[in-house]
């Protein structure tokens, strides 16, 4: 009774199978699919399930007081249902919280592979040949230090822009020197997007593979995986190293599904590293109860401080915004921040508000691009204007975190909404001055009245610039 | 109460009408239920709407093969919004979702002549079947809260969803009937594009000396 009423509210894995049987498949190495997920016709399953390189495992618990989905965790009763199974002829339990990745069922299985493939130990994978700054080499060390232990967490909070991927690198090293296989997590999808080319010029042998919604390949038989954190809802104790970048980014940060998933993902020996600029409450409070190390990095790579915001106060904005303008205040800085050398970052509170601001600047002859979460061409255009193809892009809160543009102004209109909370506001004013050719960058919040996570942001970046000035 | 397509909590407005009673279930919230476009009336033969008479599609079925299907019955516009929701509930096999529609189904089924008639689902292919685990047509039957009979097989397992218009009307028949019947029918199915599944379906009824068949479907 106790047993069970433990691994109904908690995230123990006991129901996995301590599964080690060596084999060739790494299409299915640590994998948690349902039967039509399997890369494998009917006889090659029939001899992989009797090899005990797969194992049937039910995809529901049944609980007295309720279902739990083992693929996502999911134990809200009203995200179960009933379905007349013409299969097995009865009323069968599924969960709808994850079927958008296909259908768990309580009669149908869900086949587990052993993740002991012998993935090769490389020597000196690592091709980058850039320095690091002291503090980005303290953090660094203090990752590989973990990644050799082969247990353990690590928190790594850094200022925007302070080069976090490019401290991952002696750790990377570490671990595919030593034949570990490792997963690097984020909840966004641009950010595996702009990750991918990265890494693998600075790892080119290294199996490296991309799994996102859409990606072209969707395998996961890689070494090592940049994947989005939904698609780790297809995995089961499969990496020695886990890396999650962006951990307070939406939708990570408040999706149990997604927690439940990263943490089943890996192994239950595995080290375990969090990436971010804005810890959330959750982590702040581990912090603080010393049990979850922490490195922190107040300073960027180049050395220079972060651009802190500026307020403006725009009284009329909602006036004009209504009849999709804005005000001739905000216009003029706009006309004005164009006679400048850098780019110019627009963001809105809503898609709507930023493609009509987007079609009035237009008016004003100006070339506009707008990118929302849904748009089609959202990739490409952002890789227009990174590469300086047209002058300002409006966009919502999508591009708030991940993205690199060499040289751009910020401004953020109605900045006081509530889709922006304080880790998004700090998250878009770092994206000013990144490039060490241009360490400065206007960061203008438009609002219509300070509110708390306005202050709190100028306030952190502040408090983080006094840090970065004391080493 | 949550909603069921956007598991949003549903707030039951509290007035002093309702103020004594105990709340009604309610299924969908508001955002959601504006979604569903209602069929405004068209064409008097197939729903298709902003037409007068009889669109271009029903005069070419008449013009080349004459009275198959007397009428057929939609209830909601299939929109984007409807197209989400039917990959939902079909192909991600969502199956619970379609109690959203209940009310509305049912008050235009019972809108039509259905008493002495009899009810035939749209079969799958054996290998969809097993896919889905469900039937379609026979979850809006058992919806509908009739009683289904099954009329007929299906041969092959092409998707017309995949197919363009012009390879749809003129695809081959993929049914076969196995029960002939000499009372009218309705044919039940979720969406009705080009009208050819139901006019398949329809065209071996009438060989076999089907007097009326008509059918019923959610989304036009």
């Amino acid at each position: 009774m106790l047993h069970t009423l433990r691994t109904y509210f908690s995230s123990d894995f006991d129901w996995l199978p301590g599964l080690d049987t060596p084999h060739y498949y790494p299409q299915l190495a640590g994998k948690l699919l349902l039967h039509c997920e399997i890369p494998l016709d009917e006889p090659h399953l029939m001899t992989a399930l009797s090899q005990n390189v797969l194992i049937k495992v039910p995809g529901l618990d049944h609980h007295f007081w309720g279902f739990r989905c083992r693929r996502c965790g999911n134990k809200e009763q009203h995200l179960f249902a009933e379905i007349p199974h013409a299969i097995c002829g009865k009323d069968c339990v599924y969960c709808r919280s994850c079927i958008q990745m296909g259908r768990v069922m309580e009669c149908e299985s869900l086949y587990f592979g052993s993740s002991n493939v012998s993935w090769p130990r490389l020597e000196n994978p690592c091709a980058w040949k850039g320095k690091l700054t002291f503090s980005q080499q303290k953090a660094a060390d203090e990752i590989r230090n973990v990644i050799q232990l082969g247990k353990g967490e690590k928190l790594i909070w850094a200022v925007c822009g302070a080069g976090k991927t490019e401290m991952l690198f002696p750790g990377l090293t570490e671990a595919f020197t030593s034949g570990k296989r490792v997963c690097l997590a984020t909840p966004r999808t641009d950010v595996v997007r702009e990750l991918l080319p990265r890494l693998k010029s600075a790892f080119p042998n290294v199996e490296m593979e991309a799994l996102y919604g859409d990606s072209p390949n969707k395998k996961g038989a890689a070494q090592f995986l940049i994947a989005t954190t939904h698609q780790l809802l297809r995995f089961a104790h499969a990496f020695d190293v886990m890396i999650i970048d962006e951990i307070d980014a939406f939708p990570f940060h408040q999706d149990p599904a997604l927690h439940y998933a990263s943490k089943r993902a890996a192994k239950t020996e595995s080290s375990l590293i969090y990436l971010t600029a804005t810890p959330r409450k959750a982590q702040h409070k581990r912090i603080r109860n010393k049990t979850l190390p922490v490195v922190f990095i107040p300073t960027r790579f180049h050395g220079h401080p972060l651009p802190v915001p500026q307020l403006k106060l725009t009284p009329n904005l909602f006036h004009h915004l209504k009849r999709g303008k804005i005000p001739p205040s905000l216009l003029e800085k706009i006309k004005q921040q164009q006679q400048s050398h850098r780019q110019l970052l627009i963001f809105m509170p809503s898609v709507k508000q930023a493609d009509q601001i987007a079609e009035y600047l237009r008016k004003w002859k100006m070339v506009v691009e707008s990118v929302h979460a849904e748009d089609p061409k959202r990739a490409d255009k952002v890789m227009a204007f990174r590469k300086k193809h047209y002058p300002i892009l409006v966009t919502t809160t999508i591009l708030e975190r991940g993205v690199t543009f060499p040289s751009v102004d910020v401004y953020v209109v109605d900045a006081g909404h509530s889709v922006f909370d304080e880790a998004a506001l700090v998250q878009i004013a770092g994206r000013a001055g990144r490039s060490p050719d241009d360490p400065y960058g206007d960061v203008i919040f438009f609002h219509t009245g300070k509110t708390n996570p306005l202050l709190d942001a100028r306030e952190s970046i502040m408090k983080m610039n006094r840090l970065g000035e004391k080493l | 109460m949550r909603c069921l397509i956007c598991h949003e909590e549903i707030i039951p407005k509290i007035t002093w009408a309702n103020f004594w009673n105990v709340p009604e279930k309610e299924i969908l919230c508001i955002v959601c239920e504006s979604q569903f476009q209602p069929l405004k009336p068209g064409c008097v033969l197939c729903f298709r709407e902003g037409e007068n008479g009889v669109c271009e599609d029903c005069q070419w079925w008449e013009r080349n093969h004459p009275g198959l299907l007397a009428k057929n019955t939609s209830v909601f516009q299939y929109n984007e919004f409807a197209k989400d929701f039917v990959a939902r509930w079909k192909y991600r096999g969502d199956y619970i979702l379609l109690e959203a529609l209940q009310w509305h189904v049912v008050e235009h089924f019972s809108r039509m002549r259905n008493s002495d008639c009899i009810i035939a689902p749209i079969p799958l292919s054996e290998e969809r079947f097993s896919e889905r685990g469900f039937n379609q047509s026979e979850a809006i039957i058992c919806l509908l809260n009739r009683r289904s009979q099954s009329l007929f097989e299906r041969r092959n397992s092409e998707k017309q969803s995949k197919k363009g218009r012009y390879a749809r009307i003129t695809s081959n028949n993929p049914f076969k009937l196995t029960h002939p019947v000499h009372q009218p029918v309705i044919l039940v199915d979720d969406i009705y594009t080009t009208g050819t599944t139901v006019r398949h379906a329809a065209s071996l009824l009438k060989q076999a000396g089907c007097p009326a068949v008509t059918s019923f479907t959610i989304f036009r």
